[in-house]
């Protein structure tokens, strides 16, 4: 159509402003992993000379290591029941209509806005009224919270973007609900369910407030980063560990995006 | 009506009148939705709405020593009034996190306008690219930060290497600036978004209707693109704005004395001073004061869009 050419012709100063952008995005977090490879203990240019010391340093501290199991434990058990309640949630405001539907789906995304630490402190003055002692448990109920807005925000598209009459067809065939469900929906909407799964560990993963306020004796993982931020000469080690947590992080979003893509791509289609 | 909404054989069959069981259908559908809603809103219910109510009333309690005084009082509130450091940290968080807002949101609309209007290709890519960072370790992203603007950081050695300047620039780290900048760029991807979206949307005949009337580019801009994105414009503020206020990492990391934030001053009643009443009073306040902004942001907002539009 030649009426859109005028809209289609490239404008240069507005690619360039693109590719900064990216650049001005990217480069800051880039500078952990330059300096983690850096031989001195100094974050500074210039740059002395290349070493892996900081990594291997890092493989024998042992509280690294219990860091890292805590937070892999909330961060599983954390994706498992914001994606498993996310399911039905994401079903449910799809597929039925619900009186107070909005205002009900708008509570449901308040994690999303709402400053971190208000939800961090009312729970923790909850559990501690309550007597329960902080743990990784309670962490683990901080993160669902944080979490389940994503996992739902993540399976909506997935269930807007099969047609309902297959689930129908198969109720019409005899099946009951819950074989229709493991048979027609769950494979249907099963990359959505991936990509939450993948994105609620990673939210979890890399927490920071919630933990802070509601973790016990054991730290998760950016606990024990923000503890050792007050020592200067741990800094390259964090830096290692930083790079590690962010490319893993990267990586896991990255896939988790990419699985999810076409329910995205149909969700904001236009054209 | 959805054949899986048919009840089971034995509920019809206590249900002879049509009429009841039509409405029990429908019903059974609300029911079906809310039964399948109920895990999430139970613990959303315990997980927020509890804590928020407790919040509410603790802010009335008093500290003493290691308990509390559960008799009601307004005298947080007053002291909160009567203090003015409560009083100026808040209204300098609300500034600073005006301020990220209004820089991330006029920073990322030529982003969020080229990824809807000039690529078109491969615009998933584009959009996993930008809120790619987003999805990770906030914590570590202001780490990055203190890294490049640090007294002895990126910025500062590198013009020092250069011979550029002689001694490192202070005012880099540990200013209201430095907050400012980091709190803008971590929430790029949450401001674009919203912005793409009501860009995406905007129906392209209206341009080249624009454009056919004679209008230019910089005309078709102002006249049908800019008013057309504003509810874009307005949530991306209303996403940047309101959980900004509430940080405290970015202060504590690269505030210093003059970047604190009200974020801060609620820890601390929870941790250090351990006045967990007096942290509950000043964190209703800070949700207040977020809920009267927000509001009067987007009754202005209307105001100004069914005025243009």
């Amino acid at each position: 159509m030649s009426g859109h050419s005028y809209i289609k012709r490239p404008n240069r100063p507005l690619q360039i402003y693109a590719a900064l952008f990216l650049v001005v995005l990217y480069v800051p977090v880039l500078f952990l992993p330059l300096f983690s490879f850096n031989t001195s203990i100094y974050v500074k240019f210039p740059l002395t000379g290349f070493t892996f010391q900081w990594y291997i340093e890092l493989m024998d501290r042992e509280p690294v290591w219990a860091a890292l199991m805590n937070s892999l434990r909330v961060g599983v058990t954390t994706s498992l029941i914001s994606t498993g309640f996310g399911i039905f949630a994401a079903k449910a405001i799809t597929r039925y209509r619900l009186p107070g539907k909005g205002p009900l789906v708008g509570f449901i995304m308040l994690p999303l806005v709402v400053p971190g630490i208000i939800f961090g402190v009312a729970l923790l003055i909850l559990i501690s009224r309550m007597g329960i002692p902080l743990s990784l448990y309670t962490v683990t109920i901080g993160h669902v919270i944080v979490c389940l807005p994503f996992a739902i925000a993540t399976m909506i598209p997935r269930f807007e973007g099969f047609d309902p009459s297959i689930e129908e067809a198969s109720a019409d065939l005899g099946e009951n609900a819950w074989w229709t469900f493991w048979r027609i929906t769950f494979p249907m909407v099963f990359p959505g369910i991936l990509a939450s799964l993948l994105l609620t560990f990673t939210v979890s993963f890399d927490e920071f407030i919630m933990a802070f306020f509601l973790s016990g004796t054991d730290p998760t993982l950016p606990m024990y980063i923000w503890s050792q931020l007050r020592f200067p000469k741990e800094f390259p080690s964090i830096l290692a560990l930083a790079s590690i947590i962010l490319v893993v992080s990267f990586a896991m979003v990255f896939l988790g995006q990419w699985i999810n893509r076409d329910a995205q791509a149909t969700d904001s289609k236009s054209e | 009506m959805r054949g899986q909404d048919i009840p089971m054989p034995n509920q019809t069959a206590l249900l002879p009148n049509t009429v009841r069981f039509r409405t029990l259908l429908q019903r059974s559908e609300t029911t079906r939705g809310f039964a399948l809603l109920s895990p999430t809103l139970l613990i959303m219910t315990v997980g927020i709405l509890i804590p928020i109510g407790i919040l509410v009333a603790m802010s009335f309690w008093t500290q003493v020593g290691f308990d509390f005084d559960t008799t009601l009082t307004t005298k947080n509130y007053q002291l909160a009034m009567d203090r003015p450091i409560y009083g100026a940290l808040l209204r300098r968080s609300l500034w600073m996190s005006g301020m990220a807002t209004i820089a991330t949101v006029i920073l990322s609309y030529p982003m969020a306008y080229f990824v809807a209007f000039h690529i078109h290709r491969n615009k998933m890519m584009w959009i996993v690219l930008i809120t790619l960072p987003f999805w990770t370790s906030y914590l570590l992203r202001v780490f990055a930060w203190k890294v490049v603007l640090g007294y002895q950081g990126v910025i500062n050695s590198a013009l020092m290497a250069l011979g550029l300047i002689d001694a490192p620039l202070e005012f880099l780290l540990y200013s209201q600036s430095a907050v400012v900048i980091t709190l803008a760029h971590a929430w790029a991807a949450f401001a674009i978004l919203p912005m793409y979206v009501s860009l995406e949307k905007i129906d392209k005949s209206l341009l080249e209707a624009a454009t056919d009337l004679g209008d230019g580019p910089v005309a078709r801009f102002l006249r049908i693109t800019l008013p057309l994105s504003l509810p874009g414009v307005i949530s991306a503020c209303l996403l940047i704005f309101i959980p900004t206020t509430g940080d405290y990492i970015t202060p504590t990391l690269l505030g210093g004395p003059d970047g604190a934030m009200i974020g801060n001053l609620i820890q601390k009643q929870f941790g250090a001073v351990n006045n967990w009443p007096m942290g509950a009073t000043l964190s209703i306040i800070l949700i207040l004061s977020i809920g009267a902004i927000s509001l009067s942001f987007m009754a202005f907002a209307n105001f100004v869009r069914k005025r243009i539009s």
